[in-house]
This record gives structure tokens, C-alpha cells and sequence, in this order.
């Protein structure tokens, strides 16, 4: 135990005596965090509209003016011809384009019938899903009142158009703002990756400048020197976490609805099973270099597969197996769940245990690989 | 069986890389308090040799005794009872002198006491107190060494393993340096030591010359320069190391 301490004194010295670490550990992941996650958005802001009006009508005015009115849209153009706005939807200065029939209003009027050319570019085929429902909310309503106006005028008997209509109510994010669900999820990442690197990168570098060998030349246990080595990084993957809840409340005011004392609680494993990554991953290489290759390409994995920007459940089905070997998927669940919802330690049991039980493993693997003698 | 006086007994020690032998099947024995020259040209296999007498290299075949463990099985054991230090003097460069100290103190299980103590008597002994706590990577080569050599000794082992200690100084900090070894060894703590220095060769007791993963030659220097008829321990080397 006594020798324990000696290890844990001697990293935290190296690790709070090295001055281009600190910022790393602690401003670069806040920073990220700031941009991230106003940054990493999927909601579809100020899409660049244009419409070719061939009608000149009052009605098909009203109606581009309707897109005037909406937030989503950014009217910027207003095309002669087809042709022209083509050449500009190839040169990316609008994504939507709206076409406008010449005898718009007098075929409405005439056979309550018309139809309108709605171009969008979906290289990005979400955002193009997106902007189709907006442009189609548009056009709905406006012909919903264009309906009801002609009825009006065209048949006195004053019949009232059906009209169904679903009040959608959105639970746990009422203003469905998305900061509120990738804040969460940047956070994860953050202390993911700063306690992965930290860990893969610490053993490795005592290889590199041969204190290592040294260790291993004194009758110091596998198991006190590993425990020192990490028990830093823990607490650092916590303080992480608290700076960055903070930040999440003040600046982001994402609600914190269930137990503070539970988050640490899973995060205090989970942290475990990162650092037993890193360390399975720094017995294996020889310098920081392939350490670092490694790593990332895990941590790659793990984000991309993580459900945190793309959900797991439209995963084809070998990759939804696949994210079960996912350490970060269990906690961007559980952070989501216990902030946004409220979820309780039982709600989160299967999380809880997957993770502990992958804690167990990786750390008994990086121990058991861990070689004083070779 | 090992012989009392005997605190280093090897018997067709062997390490194999693939195809390569790099130790091949060396026998040999130290006495306690001698100061034994471990010699050879680079790539004879003395690193190796000396990676599996302080149990951090598994050795193909043969046995090794050393303190009176089996560095095979009792390997912890060894570790409790020995000293090393590298070619590279395995030192913290952003630790302190005296923080360097207390760690390796610390982990070789001495009592804060004690490491005080022995920290005390390294730092008046080398005449540290102006840099103790200065981080030892500002230390000129030299220092690095001595301080090096003396945490290699802090928990008073009974052998202390020496890779090339003296690589890169000065002749007048080799000559310091080996004053230190000379006062441990009267001490009563035995030297193992390897150098590419064939003038530090005539300091030994006793020397072993390798070549080729194999020892050609061992015996005192005085007797191996009848021996080969060589003037200096440097022409016995030469002779012998040439083929």
C-alpha cells in the first residue's frame, strides 16, 4: 500500500510538472466542448431558397412570400428560367428550388388542381429529407387556407374541410433543442478520449525513455505499479467530467433531471474500463507513435458507432451486435437517460453491469499482459 | 550447488532470437564483494546476459543463481537483493534529485524514515545540497551517473548490476565514478560490470571477455595478459575479440 502512494505521488508531480499537458488535459476538451457542441447540429437552419415564378400571379406571390415568413428558409434568388437556376443549384448557391407554373392561380381557380416543381440537392440526403417536409409543411398550410378561401367563394354552403390534426408532444426535450442531446454525448467523448490517450500514452513513454526498466528491475507487484500508474487518470477523467457538467448547466443549461451521485457513480467504472484500454494498448506498442495510431483508430470506432451523432438502431444488424463491444455507447446512454430523463440505478442496471463486467476483463487482460520479465 | 562465497552462479545460461543465439550457453560464477568485468565488443550479448541475471528477460535454457535465488523462479525475490543501473541511468528527468530518490526509495519498500535518512547521507556524500531539488534533467551527464549509481545502491543490495555506467563523461568523472564502485565494493556489495573502457578493465578483480554470445576468456587481468602475452587488457581484448 505504502509503495502504492509513493507511485500515485510521482505521477500526479509529472503529470501537473509538465506545462504543455495541462492545457491539453484541461482547456482543449472545454474548448471542444464549447464548439462542438454548437457546432455538431442536425437541425437544417437557413437553407438557400429560390423559386422560378413563371405565373406572376397574387396567389403564387403569397406563396413565396410564405417562405419569406419561415424561419428554415433563406430566399435568395428569384430565377428567368429553369436554366438559370439549374446553373446555380450546380454552383451550390441554392439547395431548394420551387417552380412555379405559369397559370398557377387561374388553373387553381379553375380546376382546384395544380402541381409545382420542387427541386432539392440531397448530396446530404438527411438534411434534403428534412427540407422536403419543411417545403411540404409550406405548401400544405398555404393550401389548406387557399382551400377553405375558394370554397368560399366558389359554393355558399359553407361546407368546413376536414381536418386532422396530430398535437405531437415531445417528452424529456420539449423544445427538441438539439444542444440538449449532444451536449451529453460531446462530454462523453471528451473524458473517453483524454483518459484513453492519457493512459495508452503514460506506460509507453516510461518504455521510450527506459524508466521502465528500471521499475521492472525492483521487486515492485504488477498490480501496485499498474493501480498507481492509472489511479491519476481516474481522478483527472472526474474532474473532466465535473468541469464539463458545469459548463453543460451555465452555458448550455441542459437539464439535469435525475441523480448527480449515480452519473459519478457510472462514471467512476466506466473510466476504469477506458484506462484498461490504454493500458492493454500501451503493453502492445513500443512507442507513443503506435500508441497513439491505435488508440485512435478505436476511438474512431467507438464514436462513430456510438449512437451519439448517426442511431444505433439504423445500424444494420451485425454492426447493432457490434456496438455491444462499445464502451462509450453504454455511457452516452446512460448520460442521456440519467440527465434528459431522470432514470434511476435500476433503470440503468444493464448498462451498469455490462460495463463493469467489461471493466473486469480489460483491466485482468492489461495486467495479465503486462510482462515485468519478457 | 552454489558455494557460499558465491553470489552469482551461472550454468549454460542460453538466449535464442528466432535463429540467433545471443548468449550461448555461458557458465560462470562471482564471489561476494568482488568486482567483476563483464567485457565484449557491441552485439556480443552482455545486455542480454545482464536482462536475464536481473529477471526481466526469460532465458531459452540453463540456470541462474543469483543472491542465492533462482532468478527463474524466485525472481522477486532477486529483484529485492539487487541493484541496476542502465546505460541510459534510468532516472526521472522531470523528477527532482531528492524526488527521484523517495520514489525509488519509496518503492523499494523503505520506511519514510529511513529514506530521509539515506537521502541525507547520498546528497552530503556527493555534495547534491545546491541542486537536490533541482530536476535531475538539468544535470550535467556526469552527475546523472553518480546520482544514478548511488539510488541503484539506496536499499542496500547485495550485488548491483552496472550496463556500460560510465558511457559518455570524462576521464576525471570516470576516475569519480569508480572511486564510488571501489568504496561500495569495500562495503561489502558486489560489482558486476560491463564497459567498453579497457582501462576501467584493470580495476576489476576479475573479467570475462565475450564473444559471439560466448565467454572466451576469464580469469584476473593480470593473469589474462600472461595469458594472451598482452601488454594491456586492451591488446588481450583486441586478440581475442578479433579472433
Amino acid at each position: 500500500m505504502k509503495r502504492l502512494g509513493y507511485i500515485i505521488q510521482k505521477e500526479f508531480k509529472q503529470i501537473f510538472r509538465n506545462k504543455s499537458m495541462l492545457p491539453i488535459i484541461f482547456v482543449m476538451p472545454l474548448i471542444q466542448l464549447l464548439i462542438l457542441a454548437n457546432a455538431a447540429t442536425f437541425d437544417v437552419k437557413n437553407i438557400k431558397f429560390g423559386y422560378i415564378d413563371y405565373d406572376h400571379s397574387s396567389t403564387s406571390r403569397a406563396l413565396i412570400e410564405k417562405f419569406h415568413a419561415s424561419t428554415y428558409f433563406n430566399v435568395v434568388a428569384n430565377y428567368p428560367s429553369q436554366k438559370l437556376a439549374n446553373e446555380s443549384m450546380q454552383k451550390g448557391n441554392v439547395d431548394v428550388l420551387l417552380e412555379i407554373p405559369s397559370y398557377f392561380e387561374r388553373d387553381l381557380q379553375n380546376e382546384k388542381f395544380n402541381n409545382l416543381g420542387v427541386t432539392i440537392n440531397a448530396i446530404d440526403g438527411a438534411a434534403a429529407g428534412v427540407e422536403n417536409v419543411y417545403v411540404t409543411q409550406i405548401i400544405q398550410s398555404f393550401n389548406k387556407k387557399l382551400m377553405i378561401d375558394l370554397m368560399q367563394v366558389s359554393d355558399k354552403s359553407q361546407i368546413q374541410p376536414v381536418n386532422i390534426t396530430t398535437i405531437p408532444s415531445f417528452w424529456y426535450n420539449k423544445t427538441l433543442n438539439y444542444k440538449t442531446f449532444m451536449v451529453p454525448g460531446i462530454l462523453v467523448l471528451l473524458v473517453t478520449m483524454i483518459t484513453l490517450f492519457l493512459s495508452g500514452m503514460n506506460i509507453v513513454r516510461e518504455k521510450e525513455i527506459g524508466t521502465l526498466e528500471q521499475i521492472n528491475v525492483t521487486p515492485i507487484k504488477k498490480s501496485q505499479f499498474i493501480i498507481g500508474k492509472l489511479f491519476p487518470f481516474w481522478i483527472i477523467g472526474l474532474a473532466l467530467l465535473t468541469v464539463g457538467l458545469i459548463i453543460s448547466k451555465i452555458v448550455f443549461n441542459v437539464p439535469m433531471v435525475g441523480s448527480l451521485a449515480l452519473m459519478y457513480f457510472y462514471t467512476s467504472i466506466y473510466i476504469l474500463v477506458v484506462l484498461g484500454i490504454g493500458l492493454f494498448i500501451s503493453n502492445f506498442t513500443d512507442t507513443q507513435q503506435q500508441a497513439m495510431f491505435i488508440a485512435w483508430f478505436f476511438m474512431v470506432i467507438f464514436i462513430l458507432m456510438s449512437g451519439l451523432f448517426t442511431p444505433i438502431e439504423s445500424m444494420p444488424k451485425w454492426a447493432q451486435y457490434l456496438t455491444e463491444f462499445n464502451p462509450i455507447k453504454y455511457f452516452v446512454e446512460v448520460m442521456r437517460m440519467v440527465m434528459l430523463k431522470g432514470s434511476g440505478f435500476v433503470d440503468i442496471i444493464p448498462q451498469l453491469s455490462k460495463t463493469l463486467l467489461y471493466a473486469i476483463v480489460m483491466n485482468g487482460l492489461a495486467v495479465w499482459s503486462y510482462k515485468k520479465t519478457n | 550447488m552454489m558455494q557460499n562465497n558465491n553470489v552469482i552462479h551461472v550454468k549454460e545460461l542460453t538466449k535464442k532470437f528466432g535463429d540467433f543465439t545471443a548468449v550461448d550457453a555461458i557458465t560462470f560464477d562471482v564471489k561476494k564483494g568482488e568486482i567483476f568485468g563483464f567485457l565484449g565488443a557491441n552485439g556480443a550479448g552482455k545486455t542480454t546476459a545482464i536482462k536475464m541475471l536481473i529477471g526481466i528477460s526469460n532465458p531459452t535454457s540453463g540456470e541462474a543463481d543469483v543472491a542465492g535465488f533462482n532468478v527463474f523462479t524466485n525472481t522477486e525475490d532477486v529483484k529485492k537483493n539487487i541493484g541496476y543501473m542502465s546505460q541510459k541511468f534510468a532516472l526521472y528527468d522531470d523528477l527532482s534529485v531528492k524526488e527521484n530518490i523517495t520514489f525509488f526509495g519509496g518503492i523499494y519498500g523503505l520506511s519514510r524514515k529511513r529514506i530521509k535518512e539515506k537521502s541525507n547521507a547520498l546528497i552530503e556524500e556527493l555534495g547534491l545540497e545546491k541542486i537536490a531539488n533541482h530536476l535531475v534533467g538539468s544535470l550535467p551527464l556526469g552527475w546523472k551517473q553518480k546520482i544514478a549509481f548511488s539510488v541503484a545502491l539506496l536499499h542496500d543490495p547485495k550485488i548491483v548490476f552496472l550496463d556500460e555506467p560510465t558511457g559518455g563523461v570524462d576521464p576525471i568523472t570516470r576516475r569519480q565514478f569508480w572511486e564510488m564502485i571501489y568504496k561500495a565494493s569495500h562495503e561489502g556489495t558486489t560489482i558486476f560490470v560491463t564497459t567498453h573502457y579497457m582501462d576501467e578493465a584493470e580495476y576489476c578483480d576479475r573479467v570475462s571477455i565475450m564473444v559471439n554470445g560466448k565467454i572466451e576468456a576469464l580469469d584476473t587481468p593480470k593473469r589474462l595478459k600472461e595469458q594472451f602475452n598482452a601488454k594491456s587488457m586492451n591488446d588481450v581484448f583486441l586478440k581475442l575479440a578479433r579472433g
